[in-house]
């Protein structure tokens, strides 16, 4: 048994146990033994057996058996002794809190001790002991500690304050510590301005409305002294408290930029990076047209590329942070190119940050250098690194387009080494380039046509189809080519075999005369032998497309692609911003917007850069112009699909692109595809009259009988049916408004919400639309689109959500819609199906609107044209219905009605009855009349009769809900 | 109590809504108003984190106990920015852990020790790892890992530099900083710890106050404590703490007053398979021992100062003077400091002081290759260049190398596959060559990548950017100081490509 407990021991602390003689102490019985040494009556004994015990502690092991014993050892003179039991305290404290209690009184003994060092040790221990009770005692010390005569005190006391208010805050308000606390700002040492300021931020996390940190000129003024007289620990709580700061001007803005440069001289780089955050921001206020600007810019750049010869770990946080500070000015280090170039022994993090930078730096001045260079590390060792420096040149051809010619023909080089992921990843970023200038390079496709059989990674095989499939009227052989991939067509990964299937199609299109067989062959590999419903629906879309209408085919599958964008990888502005308010923290080195960090409140607090005020507003310039203030009225950023999202665009590019009226720029690309389907392709396949045109569908009899319930899936079906519009909003006045329901519940849409309903206001049809995100992230750049309708209801504008959508926020939209859009009848007439894209993605839901939304104003019908049609339309086409628990008279209903612009032509009474004659005209020119029968004699029977006459017959049904709803509400 | 818990009636009869409802209604917002605290069962509350935090009300309530279920990166109750330090050495072992407040288990590290495993080498690490409930950053210094869990937003480079520090106050204390040491002296750093942060707030990292408040070990002193049974913790406030100038401690007393001062000069440099200059950059630093009784001010000048392209200083220089006069005035702290450090990145100013003449082939037949290397003093200023030392990463194939150095040695390492030739003093009339074969694994293709070589060198009495200290002058004090300055150039990040 020994030999077994001995080994765990070992185990636990390490190979070389025996360094130290205080790790002896391990075995079970010497805790007795500990026991006994520490109750001697020896002094140095018993400090040797603190000491012994604290060494334990330090690796982690558990001997708050012994608490009463090392308590009893606190009160002594010897100050070592006493740091040591403190130590133990701290550790052990919350564990036994009824045994900490016992503490209490040598604290509070302690707190007056006529030693400053002895009176700060104890209010800095009791701070750290987190146990209620004993917060009870503190607060009083601490009181006096906060006023103490001595700066050392006062500044422990200060840290003190936070400790508590993080223990328990009720109790630091209620004793008034808070105000102390702000008193201390104007303290006359430094040291304790600092350490206020610090309690003072960490307690206005916790707290973000409170008006903790009240800064004003003054305030300000006061941190700026302080800041040259501190230690650099206090110099970064300052600098980041000075950020939160607005300054009233530009004026006093420059005036806080010039007493903070110096400290971008410090030998802490944590205080550099906070000063430059301060910078960055003010900054923002200063006009581009003062000396001052310039000079300010020109101080950025030393420092920043001084971080850059410290430890790699620093590094790395620096290189984060000027990667957001390049992307926002990109001026400060347009000619420090060269620091960014990457050194053999750079850790592989360092290698990988440097390259992104110096992508972003590329421009068409320094263009060749860097090429030389990625073309250097393309032959080093690590494959990670190697990977990434070829994709880098594919950036730099995108971005730079003079260099675009050099950057093929340096791939091509590459290529040439036949370095397998060399060429592989060369291939990927060659399918960009052709995105990026279609008729340029194609020279190339040859060699890489070469290099088909050692394409063994999806990413690789999937761009050579792409080029195969783009390009193949210009190779002779495609059809072989793309043939030979077909064998192993369910051993791809999915990504390939997409690709393929849309490589082929294009193929087909191209030449139909001779690979018919081919496309026959491929969509039934993907739709009868594949599980993958993205592969069978895309087979299907396909297959329809091809038997139904060729030509649109042809529109659709070759239509042009957009281009890709230069900056692949750009921040959004807006997150831009924030990052750079939040230089040097976490989120700056995540790219992550700060409320991801953080929880609740805190994250609420959106930073932003402040206005430009001032003189210098007349140079307006471009990266100004979407900064506006605190008051949101940012422009709607545009959409950068991430390098990411780059891959996926290209793979659906075969497909239009969308043609909504919203921001038009390449998205990513699943969501395009989706939103081609809808507002492309897929109507035909829902409108029913296939079988048409098979002018080139020969070789298509039949399409697989069953359709795909998976089409129909992501139309969001019945969804609107689930909540359909009953509720009981009365609307006293105007046009009846059906209550708001929720068409896109948020559980479907990956956290966003959407509720709406329609109104008719002043002639205009009107979707109003309640955005929510309950989703983590910020949601940017909304779009709607609708599939075809009944009545050709389309949006008449884009979707107005100029702001992104944080967190929790909800935004009312309101769509006015036009009834000029392309018409398919829908099952029920009314439905209308909608596609709502974001950042994230596109989301599918169908909703019905109220036919009253169509009636139009001028739909009263003249009396003798009224009968005369009344007479004309057959009888079978009328329907009746019955309104039941209607307690509304004739008038009454008459006037409801006529707020729908439902008119009424003719009243009579005939036996107790009220017949209403009222007439309904719809956008589309269709008339529907009818006639209502109140009862006005029995007041016990409350149920209306209504009969409509309609040419169109369907609309009979909807036409009648529509009354039943006005009328009940 | 603010939030009064909404009440269940045990009696009531109640159909727990299915999982589709609840999803449902977690969405919408539908059906259940947002309240702090909810009775679910007769004393069992549901709650959020301001019913947890209020502990009167859950007095009130008869709360006994709390379990967190709360889920998320920062959904506990902390704001404390270092939470914890972990020590660990290369091999994975966690030798020291402290904590500043509660303590966190040290299963955190798995997550560091993962990425650890990951990585080719130790220095590949990612300082910055996020796990579900922290963020750790560490540093990998004297091979060893200095690891912080933190639970808040906090600056990183805040906490990179303090670990930096921490690993030069052990440095500082005891000489060095490795496993062994630390664990020798685990109280004292632990104390040490203890002393340089508070709650999170960095408390005293100036070596001057540290070694006030807790004297480093010296043998003579282990030997006074233990007779006299005196400690080696300070009862008095040190001096410099909250004074104006915290660096330097009141009463220095030296019998002989003295003041050097050593100019380092590192070059940085990248050069291409030609010889011609990618990158060059030099990195500088005033290494400064200063020991100099009572309150001295210095004032140091250079004959050159528009050479240095950025500077940062020690906290004790002022700054408003080096920006209108380009003259460095200080009270400098007692002992060793570093003065400022600069950086000279204008490439014409950068000399760079050897070439190298390389060779090395590949047969394509893939059995083996050749390499021959030679190095020759090219921009010296007339100085000897000392202490070369060519390390070359070979391909991953190579087997071993059969080399002849007509100076020096080589060492090859079929483990890392560094081959090390240790030159020392370059010799102008002689130059030292390595020339022979490399063999490879058998049936190994030609390598792809280029090898790449490191060269370490040093010039003795030479500031390779022509910097030169023009003057030292003293105030303050009435004493004549003895003054030096001291040049020395050395290879930083200097790399040939081959």
């Amino acid at each position: 048994m020994e030999w077994a407990n001995q080994l765990c021991e070992n185990r636990q602390f390490g190979s070389k146990m025996t360094d130290s003689k205080y790790f002896t102490t391990t075995k079970k019985g010497e805790i007795f033994e500990l026991k006994a040494e520490l109750n001697s009556d020896k002094k140095e004994k018993k400090k040797e057996a603190v000491k012994k015990v604290i060494a334990s502690m330090t690796v982690g092991k558990d001997v708050s058996a012994l608490f009463p014993d090392v308590v009893n050892c606190m009160q002594t003179d010897n100050l070592e002794l006493k740091k040591l039991v403190y130590l133990y305290l701290m550790n052990y404290a919350k564990s036994q809190p009824d045994m900490a209690i016992m503490a209490v009184n040598t604290f509070v003994k302690d707190c007056e001790d006529p030693n400053p060092l002895i009176r700060a040790l104890a209010v800095r221990t009791m701070g750290c002991i987190r146990v209620d009770k004993i917060t009870e005692y503190l607060c009083e010390p601490l009181r006096k500690c906060l006023k103490d005569e001595d700066p050392y005190v006062r500044k422990t006391a200060a840290v003190c304050v936070a400790k508590l208010h993080d223990i328990n805050a009720q109790l630091v308000e209620d004793q008034g510590f808070l105000d102390t606390l702000k008193d201390l700002i104007s303290d006359s040492n430094p040291m304790v301005v600092a350490n206020a300021v610090a309690a003072l931020s960490e307690i206005a996390e916790s707290h973000p409305n409170s008006n903790l940190l009240d800064l004003n000129p003054q305030s300000i003024n006061k941190l700026l002294t302080a800041l040259n007289e501190c230690t650099e620990w206090g110099q970064i709580f300052i600098l980041d408290c000075l950020a939160n700061y607005a300054p009233r001007d530009d004026r006093e803005s420059q005036s806080i930029c010039e007493r903070v440069t110096p400290r971008l001289s410090h030998a802490n780089s944590a205080v550099v990076l906070s000063a430059v955050k301060v910078l960055m921001k003010f900054m923002e206020m200063l006009p581009k047209d003062l000396d001052y600007y310039g000079t300010l810019l020109k101080k950025l750049a030393p420092p920043l590329v001084t971080l850059l010869s410290a430890e790699p770990e620093l590094q790395y946080v620096a290189l984060r942070n000027i990667n957001l500070i390049v992307q926002k000015r990109p001026e400060i280090l347009k000619h420090e190119m060269k620091v960014f170039f990457v050194k053999y022994n750079d850790p592989i993090y360092v290698k990988l940050e440097k390259l992104d930078i110096m992508i972003r730096l590329a421009s068409q001045a320094n263009i060749a250098q860097v090429l030389a260079e990625l073309k250097e590390y393309a032959t080093e060792v690590d494959v990670d690194f190697v990977r990434k420096a070829v994709r880098a040149i594919g950036r730099c051809a995108i971005k730079v387009e003079q260099s675009a010619e050099r950057c093929v023909s340096t791939l091509l080089d590459l290529i040439q080494t036949k370095v397998n992921y060399v060429v592989q990843e060369a291939i990927v970023v060659i399918k960009d380039i052709f995105r990026k200038y279609p008729n340029k390079y194609e020279s190339v496709i040859a060699t890489l046509c070469e290099n088909l059989d050692s394409l063994d990674e999806p990413e690789a095989r999937a761009a050579m189809i792409w080029i195969v499939g783009e390009y193949a009227e210009r190779i002779d052989n495609a059809d072989e080519l793309l043939e030979s991939f077909l064998e192993g067509f369910h051993d791809e990964s999915t990504q390939v075999q997409l690709q393929l299937l849309t490589a082929i199609v294009k193929l087909f299109l191209k030449k139909p005369t001779e690979t018919q067989e081919l496309v026959q062959q491929v969509l039934s590999l993907a739709t009868q032998d594949s599980d993958n419903p993205d592969l069978r629906d895309r087979g299907y879309i396909y297959w329809r497309l091809l038997s139904t209408d060729p030509v649109a085919a042809k529109e659709v599958v070759l239509a042009e692609k957009p281009l890709i964008s230069e900056e692949t990888d750009l921040i959004e502005p807006t997150l831009l911003e924030e990052l750079i308010c939040h230089i040097g923290t976490l989120a700056s080195v995540y790219h992550k917007p700060p409320s991801a960090f953080v929880e609740g409140s805190r994250g609420v607090m959106h930073k932003r850069l402040p206005a430009r005020t001032g003189s210098g507003e007349s140079t307006e310039s471009p990266d100004v112009g979407t900064i506006a203030g605190g008051s949101g009225t940012e422009t709607a950023p545009s959409i950068i699909p991430s390098q990411g999202d780059l891959l996926g665009d290209l793979l659906n590019l075969d497909l239009a692109p969308p043609t909504t009226t919203g921001p038009p720029p390449p998205t990513s690309g699943m969501q395009m595809g989706g939103m081609d389907l809808l507002g492309g392709g897929l109507d035909s396949l829902l409108g029913g009259d296939i079988g048409g045109s098979a002018a080139m569908g020969a070789g298509f009899g039949a399409v697989p009988a069953v359709m795909p319930a998976s089409l129909n899936a992501p139309m969001g079906g019945g969804l609107g049916d689930l909540f359909d519009l009953g509720g009981g909003v009365g609307m006293p006045l105007g046009a009846y408004i059906p209550p708001k329901t929720v068409w896109l519940p948020a559980m479907k849409a990956k956290g966003l919400e959407i509720s709406g309903t329609f109104a008719r206001r002043a002639g205009v049809i009107q979707m109003e639309l309640t955005l929510t995100n309950k989703a983590m992230s910020v949601m940017t750049d909304f779009a709607i689109q609708f599939n075809r309708n009944s009545f050709g209801l389309a949006p008449a504008g884009p979707l107005q959500v100029l702001s992104p959508l944080s967190p929790n926020q909800t935004i009312e939209v309101s769509l006015p819609l036009s009834t000029v859009g392309p018409v398919m009848k829908m099952e029920p007439l009314n439905n209308l199906q909608v596609a709502v894209k974001n950042n994230i993605d596109v989301f599918y839901f169908s909703c019905q609107y109220p036919i009253s939304m169509l009636f139009v104003e001028d739909g009263k019908m003249e009396r003798q044209v009224f009968l005369a049609t009344w007479k004309d339309i057959p009888n079978e086409n009328e329907s009746q219905f019955q309104i039941k628990d209607c307690h509304l008279n004739s008038d009454a209903a008459s006037n409801k009605l006529q707020a729908s612009n439902i008119f009424t032509i003719a009243k009579r009474t005939v036996e107790g009855q009220d017949m209403l004659y009222m007439s309904i005209k719809l956008s589309n020119g269709i008339w529907v009349l009818a006639e209502l029968r109140v009862q006005t004699g029995n007041p016990n029977y409350t149920d209306l009769e209504i009969s409509v006459k309609c040419r169109a017959p369907e609309v009979s049904q909807c036409v009648f809900q529509c009354c039943e709803a006005v009328l009940k509400n | 109590m603010s939030h009064e818990a909404v009440r269940v009636d045990p009696d009531m009869e109640y159909l727990t809504p299915g999982v589709v409802d609840l999803e449902q209604m977690f969405w919408t917002g539908l059906g259940a108003t947002y309240t702090h605290c909810n009775q679910v069962w007769p004393n069992l509350y549901i709650g959020d984190k301001k019913t947890a935090l209020e502990k009167p009300g859950l007095v009130e309530m008869g709360v006994t106990h709390i379990i967190n279920a709360a889920e998320g990166t920062w959904n506990n109750v902390s704001t404390e920015m270092i939470h914890s330090l972990f020590l660990v050495n290369p091999s994975g072992d966690i030798f020291l852990e402290k904590h500043w407040k509660s303590v966190v288990s040290r299963s955190v590290c798995d997550y560091f020790l993962e990425a650890r495993e990951k990585a080719l080498d130790p220095e590949d690490v990612p300082p910055v790892i996020s796990t579900p409930h922290h963020y750790l950053i560490s540093i990998y210094r004297d091979k060893l890992f200095f690891l912080s869990v933190i639970q808040t937003e906090v600056p990183p480079l805040f906490v990179i530099e303090f670990l930096h520090r921490v690993a030069e106050m052990i440095q500082d204390y005891f000489g060095e900083c490795s496993e062994t040491v630390i664990k020798d002296n685990v109280v004292m750093v632990y104390e040490l710890l203890e002393e340089m942060l508070d709650n999170g707030f960095p408390l005293a990292t100036e070596s001057n106050v540290l070694k006030e408040m807790i004297r480093p070990p010296t043998i003579l002193r282990s030997v006074v404590n233990t007779l006299t049974g005196s400690s080696n913790v300070g009862d008095k406030l040190p001096t410099g703490q909250l004074s104006t100038i915290p660096w330097r401690r009141a009463g220095v007393k030296y019998t002989n007053n003295e003041a050097y001062f050593d100019v380092v000069e590192e070059i940085d440099a990248i050069l291409d398979r030609t010889g011609t200059t990618v990158f060059a950059e030099i990195q500088g630093v005033v290494e400064a021992c200063v020991k100099l009784s009572g309150m001295p001010d210095l004032t140091l000048s250079f004959m050159n100062p528009r050479l240095l392209d950025d500077v940062s200083f020690h906290p004790c220089v002022r700054y408003k003077r080096w920006e209108s006069e380009r003259v460095l005035s200080f009270i400098p702290p007692d002992g060793n400091f570093t003065l400022m450090t600069y950086h000279v990145n204008a490439q014409n100013l950068v000399a760079i002081p050897v070439y190298v003449k390389h060779s090395i082939n590949f047969f394509e037949s893939g059995s083996g290759g050749r390499l021959d290397l030679t190095v020759g003093p090219k921009q010296t200023m007339g100085k000897t260049v000392e202490g070369v030392l060519v390390t070359v990463h070979m391909p991953k194939t190579v087997l071993s190398v059969s080399l002849n150095a007509t100076q020096g040695s080589y060492t090859y390492d079929n483990a890392t596959k560094v081959l090390v030739w240790d030159i020392g003093k370059l010799n102008p009339q002689k130059l030292p060559n390595l020339r022979g074969s490399l063999s490879l694994q058998t049936g190994a293709p030609k390598p792809e990548e280029n090898p790449s070589l490191n060269i370490d060198l040093k010039i003795q009495q030479l500031a390779i950017s022509g910097l030169k200290v023009n003057r030292l002058d003293m105030f303050g004090e009435k004493y004549k100081p003895f003054k030096g300055v001291k040049y020395i150039t050395k290879a930083g990040k200097f790399q040939v490509r081959m």
